[in-house]
């Protein structure tokens, strides 16, 4: 038999930004055993609800990650919302959800661009963020800010988009489609990143079910899970079919992504063309005094968002499930047995959100 | 093109950032804002690196990585702290688990605000870490002449000492210290 | 309605002794475990365990006393050695068969179990 080698993986390491830290137990060239352990961006920040008033809160939890900022801001007013029994108008649900696809849209370009990165295709990095930056001038254009903007409040948004903005805001992506679809070809057809893909890391659907995984990485493997299936948001009123693959493996995976990527562009189309008028806030009276758990489907999967409210300005707790708390389980059991050279592969098929995590 | 005096070269670390400003350090080199052209490169590698950003207010469980990183960097080296907790801590500042800003952990030279930090600034960030970074090259050699001497003055004192508690007879005493000076 | 599903969910109160048996009828029935976690509401600790099943939504909610070990359910659904850990390092409370128990080395923090801070008010 031969030697048992420990080598640590992170926190400072070049496939994330983000530090994280694995102890990969191998056997040669070979992965025996991944020993996760974190820390590193814990900030505790769900312990600042005994400091900031309920309203205050949602800026703190749009900090948690600013990946999908606006979906953590627009999970804790679904959360405070549901507790204090607030109807949000349709118009700020249908704008919500722009908003949210938009996210959406940006964090797979990022996460593409880094898997690109990942295996060592510099150029299509580059491209992937390029195409990314429309997206972020539609935000800026719209809300003011890049990466977080805060625009999500409690009883609805702060800001309206317009008719010519809508308009504006359907013609960039229409325009987006060709370029994205040059660049996602290149991820599912080409020889060599499919040499890096496929057949890597097979997760099949009985073991993402048991190990309870969510997001992208479930439905790669098979299961039509999507929160957005529940009729949130605005996505009862717009036609929406998850997109499941079924090899399970990190082609599959980014599959599931590049689908997203198009199917975002014709959620935001529909809603769109479906926007409802009227007011785009609701005014928000009283203090929150029951508990109740909101959902949300953020790019990297299932979050939950847990309040409890005692009826005054200061919620008892609040607690922030994130996708990636989910998917490590997945990804320690995919890491065994793999080759050394394939890790980088695995951690970033789970698009994993350090900061998200740990919040 | 003599102003340009130098393309720096950055390395980039992620505190307890809500990875923010780290995607909009990278958009930086991406190719929208794409500082490369300038040779502006982003390296892993602390000993190849003028400028050190930091984004994200620091935790203890990250002091001693940033601690290691900057003192690995040769001189003149500057420091960005990027996006305000960073600066300061920011909207974390209260959180159990934060020390407070980088310059709790190293000294910073510039500090870019925003939350989250836009390229533009965090550009402008390093151009004025450029100036500071021509500030340190100017002083550099005072300051390393300044540390030798130090260095000196300490490594002397330590051998006086040495030589008071071993008690070396008078004459190698004398021949030691005129050595010594002639080394200088 | 699959419109109003967002709305829909139960929090069913049960007891340390019942948790295993609960859980693994969550198991048999075809749930799958979206979320375990640790609160102080009014001035006494509870567990939340949230299952989903086709987006349906179900809490169980565990009183606990502070010091009281609680059986792990690491042997029904593996994944909760996450939250078991975390809450263990977070909450300091102790859970009995952790699957993987990291021994308070998950989550490394300034302070010891900064949620429920025991030398400070002892």
């Amino acid at each position: 038999m031969s030697k048992r080698t420990i080598i640590p993986f992170g926190p400072q390491h070049p496939v994330l930004p983000e530090p994280v830290h694995l102890d990969l137990v191998i056997e040669d060239e070979r992965v025996v055993e991944a020993i996760p352990s974190i820390g590193y961006i814990h900030r505790g920040l769900e312990k600042l609800v005994e400091k900031r008033e309920f309203t205050e809160m949602v800026y703190v939890i749009e900090r948690i990650c600013g990946i999908c900022s606006f979906g953590h801001g627009w999970g804790y007013c679904k959360s405070v919302e549901g507790n204090m029994g607030i109807v949000v108008p349709d118009r700020a649900e249908f704008l919500r959800t722009i908003w949210h696809e938009l996210s959406r849209m940006h964090s797979h370009l990022l996460w593409l661009g880094l898997l690109a990165d990942g295996f060592g295709f510099e150029s299509l990095f580059m491209h992937s963020w390029r195409l990314r930056e429309t997206v972020l001038d539609i935000f800026e254009k719209t809300t003011g800010g890049r990466v977080i903007f805060s625009v999500c409040k409690l009883g609805g948004v702060r800001k309206d988009i317009d008719a010519d903005g809508l308009k504006e805001i359907v013609k960039l992506l229409a325009g987006m489609k060709a370029e994205i679809k040059e660049l996602t070809d290149v991820f599912l057809e080409d020889y060599s990143v499919k040499n890096r893909l496929v057949g890597v890391g097979v997760l099949s659907r009985d073991e993402a079910a048991e190990l309870c995984t969510v997001g992208p990485m479930a439905r790669a493997s098979g299961l039509r899970q999507d929160i957005r299936l529940d009729g949130h948001g605005a996505y009862a009123k717009l036609a929406f079919e998850p997109a499941v693959e079924e090899d399970g493996d990190c082609h599959a995976r980014c599959k599931v992504r590049v689908r997203e990527l198009f199917q975002s562009i014709d959620l935001i189309t529909q809603c769109a063309e479906s926007m409802p008028d009227g007011e785009i806030s609701v005014p928000v009276k009283g203090s929150p005094s029951g508990e109740f758990v909101a959902r949300m489907e953020q790019p990297r999967g299932e979050a939950y968002y847990y309040s409890i409210g005692n009826g005054s300005k200061f919620l008892e707790r609040m607690r922030v499930r994130t996708p990636t708390n989910m998917n490590i389980p997945a990804m320690v059991k995919t890491l065994q047995g793999c080759d050394l050279a394939d890790v980088p592969m695995l951690i970033l098929t789970i698009d994993p959100c350090i900061s998200c995590t740990e919040r | 093109m003599s102003y340009i005096t130098k393309s720096p070269w950055v390395i980039h670390y992620d505190g307890s950032s809500c990875n923010g400003c780290d995607i909009e350090v990278l958009a930086c080199l991406t190719p929208m804002y794409d500082v490369e052209r300038f040779g502006i490169i982003n390296t892993g590698n602390p000993k190849h690196a003028d400028i050190f950003l930091v984004t994200g207010s620091v935790n203890e469980q990250n002091i001693p990585v940033i601690k290691q990183i900057y003192e690995q960097m040769p001189k003149p080296k500057v420091v960005v702290a990027i996006g305000i907790c960073a600066t300061s801590g920011g909207v974390f500042r209260e959180c159990y688990n934060i020390m407070g800003g980088v310059d709790t952990v190293i000294p910073v030279d510039v500090y870019v605000p925003g939350c989250a930090a836009r390229p533009e600034a965090i550009i402008d960030g390093v151009v004025k870490g450029l100036g500071v970074l021509a500030e340190k090259r100017a002083r550099l050699p005072q300051e390393l002449a300044e540390e030798r001497a130090q260095r000196l003055a300490v490594s002397e004192a330590d051998e006086a000492e040495a030589v008071i508690t071993v008690e070396i007879p008078g004459d190698a005493k004398a021949a030691a210290e005129k050595g010594d000076g002639q080394n200088v | 309605m699959s419109e109003e599903k967002h709305l829909m969910q139960e929090i069913i109160p049960i007891e340390v002794s019942e948790l295993l048996d609960r859980v693994q009828d969550m198991k048999e029935a075809g749930y799958r475990l979206g979320q375990l976690c640790a609160a102080k509401a009014g001035g006494q600790f509870h567990l939340l365990y949230s299952f989903d099943k086709d987006c349906a939504l179900t809490n169980l909610k565990l009183p606990v006393k502070d010091g009281e070990p609680i059986p792990s359910i690491t042997g029904v659904y593996w994944p909760a050695f996450i939250y078991e850990n975390e809450i263990q390092d977070l909450f300091g409370f102790q859970f009995k068969h952790l699957a993987l128990n990291y021994n308070g080395k998950f989550f490394k923090v300034a302070e010891p179990t900064p949620w429920n801070p025991k030398q400070k008010e002892g």
